[in-house]
């Protein structure tokens, strides 16, 4: 006689799976992902994204080291917007802030935010500080380990009053590079406006006189020669990353 | 000898992970193109001492960086130098190819696992048994991979050498390449920092993925070699479509 069995093994295995992915999806689809326009390779971003967000701890911080870990740094990409030789990052306002060692720079906090306004480096100090040695991973392959100070962005965000209805932060550089991150890197407490690295001013190569860390994503979307914070309800890709070919996630 | 057929989800899960390995190696080719050089312990970059680099990329051995600064007044002290040349850099495509292919990779992977497991498939055709436990019958085996062989069957059962080779693949050369290859994510390092402390730090990761890469690939190339030397139509037939 066959055996009777309440469920198969195999039936057992395909209800637990199907019950996991049923709990990850609906842990995912409360976040709209970033368009893809029909690419295959930004279908996979968006799921790597949605994975990340569903399956990692937002709050996790990424790993910090010791002075010792401190390790020699490349300034690549836009290395200096001061610079009329370079067209593509050049900016004239970028050069005469330079000139003047940066004592007229200040950053425009913009969008769904009650109070849009401009801060000097002096009022963002005021909001706070935190000083980390993270490490640096650029997509190319390499890494580097800093000493980095700066404001929180965070308490930034909550000064200038965000609306409940913000999703997104988008950071313009004055070498016309921008990126956007969602409101979970934004709000994460190593997401920090850099003024110093390893304990001076921010070197011209390294993004002069401010730039950003996310530290919970690759390089390229720590914007340096910060200008404007731009904070918006609705998904905005202001590099571009994806109509350029580029993840706009890069947890990984 | 014996003739089994390959089980359909052996055959379905074999076909996705070649695909998905093939788009892994482009793609993680291109990756290394990027930055061909490997180093060990957390950091690596141009500025630092490198294992080794390779010559796969105008980028090789390029000098095109300022005079670097140093950041502390002390000897020795680690330095900042800005790059002037224009590197090659396909990484757009290249990353979101290698991590596409990564999530086909392990998705079916994971599938493969559970079922290898559940149906006994591990048990019955990849673990060694009884009598096959000796030195003498491995080199016996061994040895007459380079003889002229044509006898051998198209499906499980499979030789010593042939599931020892498999197993090694499957349960340490696979989990050891995806591990180190999330080893280099700081979003996943930042959940799971245990992963930096196992492969002794993100360059680390990084060096051991290429040469487990590397791994892999000799064992494509030596599984293929032993597939047509022992009937190559037969074979492929056998793992795909064929009955």
């Amino acid at each position: 006689m066959k055996e009777k069995k309440l469920m198969t093994r195999r039936r057992a295995i395909f209800t637990g799976l199907t019950s996991a992915s049923a709990l990850l999806l609906s842990g995912c689809l409360k976040r709209t992902p970033p368009p893809t326009y029909g690419n295959i390779l930004r279908m996979g971003d968006d799921l790597t994204y949605m994975a990340q967000r569903g399956l990692l701890s937002q709050r996790a911080l990424a790993v910090e080291y010791q002075k010792s870990d401190i390790s020699s740094f490349p300034g690549t990409g836009n290395n200096n917007p001061a610079d009329p030789k370079i067209k593509a990052s050049y900016s004239k306002i970028y050069e005469d802030l330079q000139r003047n060692n940066f004592k007229d720079w200040a950053l425009s906090i913009e969008g769904s935010v009650a109070k849009p306004g401009k801060y000097s480096l002096a009022d963002l100090k005021k909001l706070g500080q935190r000083t980390q040695i993270t490490r640096h991973t650029c997509e190319e392959g390499w890494s580097a380990i800093a000493e980095w100070t700066g404001v929180p962005l965070g308490p930034v965000l909550q000064h200038a009053g965000i609306f409940p209805a913000a999703r997104f932060v988008s950071f313009y550089g004055y070498d016309n590079y921008a990126e956007s991150i969602d409101m979970l890197d934004a709000l994460h407490p190593q997401t920090i406006l850099a003024y110093s690295m390893n304990g001076e001013d921010l070197p011209v190569e390294h993004g002069a006189p401010v730039r950003l860390r996310v530290e919970t994503q690759i390089g390229y979307k720590s914007v340096k020669y910060l200008s404007r914070v731009v904070v918006t309800d609705k998904f905005v890709d202001p590099g571009p990353d994806i109509s350029n070919g580029w993840s706009w996630y890069t947890g990984i | 000898m014996e003739n089994i057929r390959h089980k359909r989800w052996v055959k379905s899960t074999h076909l996705i992970i070649t695909f998905s390995f093939v788009a892994l190696t482009v793609s993680g080719f291109v990756i290394l193109m990027a930055h061909p050089r490997l180093y060990w312990g957390q950091t690596g970059n141009d500025l630092t001492p490198a294992l080794f680099e390779l010559p796969i990329s105008r980028n090789y051995h390029h000098g095109g960086w300022e005079k670097s600064v140093p950041f502390y007044n002390t000897a020795g002290s680690p330095v900042s130098a800005a790059r002037t040349y224009d590197i090659f850099n396909e990484n757009g495509w290249g990353r979101s190819t290698h991590f596409l292919a990564a999530w086909f990779l392990v998705i079916t992977g994971l599938v493969y696992f559970i079922t290898g497991f559940f149906s006994g498939h591990f048990r019955n055709n990849l673990l060694p048994r009884g009598r096959e436990f000796s030195f003498k019958f491995f080199w016996s085996d061994f040895v007459s991979h380079f003889r002229k062989q044509t006898s051998a069957g198209v499906g499980p059962k499979y030789g010593l050498v042939q599931k020892i080779t498999y197993l090694w693949v499957i349960f340490f050369l696979f989990p050891l390449v995806i591990l180190t290859g999330l080893t280099m994510s700081p979003a996943i390092t930042a959940s799971y920092p245990f992963l930096l402390k196992i492969f002794f730090g993100h360059q680390s990761a990084r060096t051991i993925h290429f040469f487990s890469a590397v791994a892999l690939l000799l064992f494509l190339l030596a599984h293929v070699v032993m597939v047509a030397r022992s009937g190559f139509k037969r074979n492929i037939r056998a793992i795909t479509f064929g009955k």
